[in-house]
């Protein structure tokens, strides 16, 4: 069974994030940038399926800059097999990834997809329900546990806001992954060396012949409001007081 | 131009989410109206037919519609979206979880987790865990939006909208529901609460997690968040994680006991009206954000503060 992963490059989520002053964006140059968190996540559970026996192939894919290679080599030091980049330079809005996707998946007939459940950067949290949408098939995001029967489907536990859900989809499926799915693995020496041999094919985004024209209009992108620097309490007793007759919340 | 709203519930209850929604939807049309997806909620129903200004109420009922699957919920949406400009639903996780699904059916873009409404085609939300709001105009002939309920006061009450019942459609469904795992508690929900007690990895345990914040909680009447870190560690459920990938709070009261104040913690509390870290570290990056701050040890402040409170 394949298993396929895109996978995004972002902003490192330490880095702090510096809006640029003509408000056409934030400051991307000479910051560093990483795999998206939970894409880790999600490469690192297509690998343990690889390890244990069930993903005979585990495919991580990337859309994004000629750079983006980078984080496809760290998901091939990861444990993963082959890579491929959709080489573009343009921001790509959720719904043109998610068509890119479509492709991808078209071509490569993978059972599952194993995403992250958010990008960091535009915190969408949209591309695997709308990848899902577009294949037609069962989705089950913000995952916290997968199992999966054979290749028929997959157990799926999920973080929902009251506690935890459980599903199952019959595969193929998309399964987004949530936090608490797995820890990734650090990536050994020799398996960075390793991943240098293993393949990775770059095609143009804009030969999949899929319309990717944004379909929304960045008007600015500014600061939000700075809260003003509080005061030093020196007790708990002084705490309640102040909450109490200044700030008028007890 | 007409909205649907989808509503916000557990079969049982309205929450108050959805009557945020309507405010946001309520700047984009005058014709707004609520869509109930469950099964038994006639009651949830006649609640949002009390939202003042909504014009009416869809009700349509299912077992899948009871757990809220994906599929099945965009099966029913999609459809209704003829008679509609707009689709507005809180970014809560069943909001999260199905309007992309709904988006990509229409062919449309979504707008996620929108905290203002300029005008009928332009909107602001927070990216990089809210270090940055970005504008964005739509040009999309219907638009999918999910709205961030803490950025919108609640539509009043007094509303008397006719409730009409829908048929589900039938779906081939590949996803089944199985089992629930719903954090029982007495106390206030955390999305909705007026105060909120939070602790973080100083606490150590699950024991003294809960020993340190259920009776402060209970005195306050408050609900108790965490950071990612307690909720990793097992010393809280997942669904008490604030922050850029949990639940976004804005209470008037933010109580972060132990939590450093990591930027993916602040991006689901820094809209609280008054914050109150306790950290032993004078320079934990929570200070910076604090309207009172109380350099301590817990262990010795936590007790005192119960004590001051009486
Ligand atoms: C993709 C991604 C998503 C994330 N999403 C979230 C999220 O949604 N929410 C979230 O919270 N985090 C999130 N994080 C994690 C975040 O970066 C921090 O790691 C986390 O918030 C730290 O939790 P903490 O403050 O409890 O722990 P720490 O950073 O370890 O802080 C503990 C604090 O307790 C203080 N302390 C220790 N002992 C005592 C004592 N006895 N009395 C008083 N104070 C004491 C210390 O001085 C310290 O400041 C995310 C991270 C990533 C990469
Ligand atoms: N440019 C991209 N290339 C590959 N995968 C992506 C890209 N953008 C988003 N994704 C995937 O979609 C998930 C959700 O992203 P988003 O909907 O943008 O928050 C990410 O965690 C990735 O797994």
């Amino acid at each position: 069974m394949k298993v396929l992963v895109p996978v995004k490059r972002v902003i490192d989520y330490n880095v702090k994030v510096r809006v640029k002053s003509d408000q056409t964006g934030v400051d991307l140059a000479n910051v560093k940038m990483s795999m998206n968190p939970f894409d880790e996540i999600a490469v690192e559970e297509a690998v343990r399926l690889r390890e244990k026996g069930v993903a005979t192939e585990v495919v991580v894919v990337s859309i994004g800059p000629a750079q983006a290679q980078d984080t496809i080599r760290t998901a091939l030091a990861m444990g993963a097999d082959r890579g491929l980049l959709l080489q573009t330079d343009q921001d790509l809005e959720p719904l043109a990834v998610a068509k890119l996707l479509q492709a991808v998946v078209g071509e490569e007939q993978p059972k599952l997809v194993l995403m992250g459940k958010q990008a960091i950067d535009g915190d969408n949290n949209a591309v695997g329900q709308m990848l899902a949408a577009l294949l037609d098939w069962p989705q089950a995001t913000f995952a916290s546990a997968v199992e999966l029967n054979g290749e028929a489907s997959a157990k799926v536990t999920r973080e929902v806001d009251g506690g935890l859900q459980t599903i199952e989809v019959d595969l193929p499926a998309v399964v987004t992954a949530d936090l608490r799915l797995n820890e990734p693995r650090y990536a050994s020496l020799p398996n960075i060396m390793k991943a240098k041999k293993k393949p990775i094919e770059v095609k143009a985004a804009a030969d999949y012949g899929v319309d990717i024209a944004p379909r929304l209009t960045v008007l600015k992108v500014t600061e939000p409001p700075k809260r003003g620097g509080g005061v030093k309490v020196e007790t708990a007793a002084d705490l309640v007081m102040k909450l109490k007759n200044e700030a008028g919340v007890l | 131009m007409a909205v649907l709203v989808l509503a916000d519930h557990d079969n049982a209850h309205l929450r108050d989410t959805t009557a945020k929604t309507v405010t946001a939807a309520q700047i984009l049309s005058t014709d707004v109206d609520v869509l109930v997806l469950g099964e038994g909620a006639k009651a949830v129903a006649d609640a949002a037919a009390q939202i003042a200004g909504v014009r009416k109420v869809l009700l349509m009922e299912g077992p899948e519609l009871k757990a809220m699957l994906a599929e099945a919920a965009a099966a029913a949406v999609v459809p209704l979206m003829d008679g509609y400009d707009a689709f507005l639903t809180p970014a809560t996780s069943v909001g999260k979880n199905v309007a992309p699904r709904i988006a990509a059916k229409l062919d449309v873009s979504q707008i996620s987790d929108v905290i203002e409404v300029v005008d009928g085609s332009t909107f602001v939300r927070p990216i990089y865990a809210g270090n940055a709001l970005e504008t964005v105009s739509s040009s999309e002939a219907k638009k999918v939006i999910t709205v961030r309920p803490t950025a919108f006061k609640a539509a009043a009450d007094g509303g008397s909208a006719p409730v009409e019942t829908v048929a589900a459609p039938t779906v081939q469904a590949h996803a089944r529901f199985v089992s629930e795992a719903v954090t029982a508690s007495d106390r206030p929900e955390l999305g909705a609460a007026r105060i909120v007690v939070s602790g973080g990895r100083a606490l150590g345990s699950a024991e003294e997690f809960n020993g340190v914040l259920e009776p402060l909680a209970d005195k306050l009447g408050a609900a108790i968040g965490a950071s990612r870190a307690a909720v990793d560690a097992g010393y809280a459920p997942n669904d008490y994680q604030v922050g850029q990938t949990g639940k976004v709070v804005a209470p008037d009261l933010y109580i972060a006991i132990g939590i450093s104040g990591a930027i993916q913690h602040l991006a689901g509390m820094k809209d609280s009206k008054v914050i109150v870290a306790i950290n032993k570290d004078p320079e934990a990056p929570i200070f910076q954000i604090a309207d009172y701050g109380l350099v301590a040890d817990y262990k010795t402040a936590i007790p005192e503060l119960m004590r001051a409170l009486g």
